[in-house]
């Protein structure tokens, strides 16, 4: 892999610093109707710091992967800010620059690779576009090989069709490696595995954060996964933040109604802990018209009418722990909040 | 034992693997009926392009007392046509022309017309619009009456059936070129491109046309028939090529007074456009099956 770019602002400094991202997209349901509002990402902000692994939850369509794309600018923001290590992309640090401290391993193993090219050709292009010569992009590439435990004579020359799904999301964890990022945003990376090889591979992920000092932005559906990985999780809803803090504390004592409903749908093995009803029912609400106030109180078993009216903002609850629920913020007017 | 096996292994595979156009090319060359049709049609085309050396008899000098004989007359293995000519040279010297007039326009328009589907997919949005949109003009029209209005307009010849048949093959190359290269563009591993940095010409270069040339290639050798029947219409109503010019469309034409007469000559003309158009199609089917590499 190409040498990391030094460390900037030192180890305090938040590697990402994520202000207010914001993506809508228009959508027209009928033709010659006026487009609609889908927000899809509406207002996120958060921080990660330098050799965390930070975990993102939510349903699907709660906006994860779009965040994910708005990160890698692979889509252009309507609006926030998004700085890498204390410099802001597109002024300071220039968008090429940036391509080479993030990356991003998808979750379609197959869909990501170049059915075209062979296994080394994949990995070596990200470092052949940064200059590096031809011939040394491929020993380039088969040092990664080895380094996510593939034998580099057996798979270099191979296409994408003819290995596993375990070892094709090797090889795009190698491509996002090629390049020396220190972030890597994983979307759903293990999502479609096996459970046996979704495990090794994250113990794989686990190894290499460790051996090359990485960042970790996980996104994932799967808590289990989550918790294994993460130090941190931001738990999303509709496009929004609605909690994030430490994974035991918030495993511990959630305090946003939804974090407490994930982690009760949870299937557990333990007869004690056995549910009978759906902790949390329904899909999701479009969001296209998202409810009004707080986007949970369709759903929510704590909700009151103050609920679908004011909009709660995310809220310290605990030692770097906030969470946007109105019960957590004193005097909001809700049954369940301190005076 | 197993150990050596494995090592004699690792040294085959550690020399750079075939490139993808090769393995495609060695599945081309183990397919039978494929390389059938490639042997026939490089037989028509081989013929064609050295008729002067082959010790036919002129295709142009025709005889009163030797006219519409039948197959088999000695001398005339394939008989004569209605002006006394051999038909074993005016067929061979008739490749020349309707190989040209059938080749020729899908190879002008599979240039223009996958440069401006491959345009149009990739960058989306207004360009798309702007450039299918106008594509979608020529659709109004039958492919044979744009042919024929294109080439009446311009004047009969053989440069001017070319260029009318280009105009009518460049819509259907660039719809299918702009679709695969819409698919192709949406699928991950052009964004993972995109997040290593490259430039917008690399990726087409590497990533995008790799994908979407095969499937343009292949549509575009199964309208070199249709081109070859286009142009034998033209020719036939008197829009291509002229008499006495041997060619196939044209010779289908003027013997088709003598169907009654001399049934089978009048049909040779029409033997060769097919199996022509029969071997194109067959070898592309063969192609687009190569080129899956995944079965």
């Amino acid at each position: 892999m190409l040498a990391p770019a030094p460390d900037r602002g030192g180890p305090a400094q938040p590697l990402l610093e994520v202000r207010g991202l914001t993506k809508h997209f228009r959508a027209r349901t009928k033709p010659f109707a006026p487009p609609k509002v889908v927000r899809a990402v509406d207002g996120i902000s958060f921080s990660v710091a330098k050799g965390e692994t930070v975990g993102v939850v939510g349903e699907s369509g709660c906006g994860k992967s779009t965040a994910a794309r708005l990160l890698m600018h692979l889509m252009p923001r309507d609006a926030g800010d998004i700085l890498y290590d204390g410099e802001r992309v597109g002024s300071t640090l220039p968008l090429r620059d940036l391509r080479r401290r993030m990356q991003m391993v998808f979750q379609d193993s197959y869909a990501s690779l170049n059915p075209r090219l062979t296994i080394e050709d994949s990995i070596a292009f990200g470092p052949t576009v940064h200059g590096v010569r031809d011939a040394a992009a491929r020993n380039l590439a088969r040092d990664l090989l080895r380094r996510v435990g593939l034998e580099p004579n057996t798979f270099a020359g191979r296409y994408p069709h003819e290995i596993s799904g375990g070892q094709r999301q090797r090889i795009n964890i190698a491509r996002a490696l090629a390049l020396g990022p220190s972030l890597v945003i994983l979307d759903e990376a293990v999502s479609a595995l096996d459970k046996s090889v979704e495990a090794q591979v994250l113990n794989l992920l686990v190894d290499l954060k460790t051996e090359l000092g990485l960042t970790f932005l996980f996104i994932s559906h799967d808590l289990n996964v989550m918790r294994f990985i993460s130090d941190r999780i931001l738990v999303m809803y509709l496009g929004e933040v609605v909690e994030i803090g430490p994974v035991e504390s918030l495993w511990a004592a959630p305090r946003h109604p939804y974090t407490a409903a994930l982690i009760a749908a949870m299937p557990t093995l333990d007869p004690d802990r056995r549910t009978m009803t759906a902790p949390i029912a329904g899909d999701p609400p479009s969001p296209i018209d998202p409810p009004s106030g707080c986007r949970f109180h369709t759903r929510c078993v704590f909700a009151e009418g103050v609920c679908a009216k004011v909009h709660p903002v995310l809220a310290e609850v605990g030692p770097d722990h906030q969470a946007a629920c109105l019960m957590a913020i004193p005097g909001s007017g809700h049954s369940g909040a301190a005076a | 034992m197993t150990a050596g096996i494995e090592t004699l292994g690792a040294i085959a595979r550690a020399e750079k693997a075939p490139g993808y156009w090769r393995t495609v090319g060695g599945r081309l060359l183990r397919d039978p009926l494929s390389m059938i049709c490639a042997l026939v049609l490089l037989a028509i085309l081989l013929s064609a392009l050295f008729a002067p050396w082959l010790g036919l008899s002129d295709p142009y000098q025709g005889s009163m007392i030797r006219r519409l004989k039948p197959i088999g007359t000695p001398g005339y293995p394939l008989g004569t046509d209605e002006l006394g000519r051999d038909m074993v040279a005016r067929l061979i010297y008739g490749g020349r022309l309707s190989l040209l007039i059938g080749i020729l326009p899908v190879v002008n328009a599979f240039v223009i017309g996958a440069c401006l589907g491959i345009l149009a997919g990739y960058a989306g949005g207004a360009t798309n619009s702007a450039i299918m949109r106008t594509i979608d003009v020529f659709y109004a029209f039958p492919s044979v009456l744009l042919a024929i209005a294109i080439s009446g307009a311009l004047g009969a010849g053989i440069l001017n059936a070319v260029v009318s048949l280009t105009v009518v093959f460049v819509p259907p190359i660039a719809r299918v070129a702009e679709s695969v290269t819409t698919s192709v563009r949406s699928l991950d591993f052009v964004d993972a491109a995109r997040a290593s940095g490259a430039g917008a010409l690399r990726i087409m270069r590497v990533h995008v046309l790799g994908n979407v040339v095969g499937p343009i290639f292949v549509y575009a050798t199964s309208l070199i028939s249709v081109s070859m029947i286009l142009a034998a219409g033209l020719s036939f109503l008197g829009l291509g090529t002229r008499p006495p010019e041997p060619e196939w469309g044209l010779m289908l034409n003027t013997l088709r007074n003598a169907i009654y007469a001399q049934p089978w000559v009048a049909a040779l003309p029409g033997a060769m456009i097919f199996a022509v158009s029969v071997c194109f199609n067959l070898f592309s089917d063969g192609l687009r099956s190569a080129m899956d590499i995944r079965r």
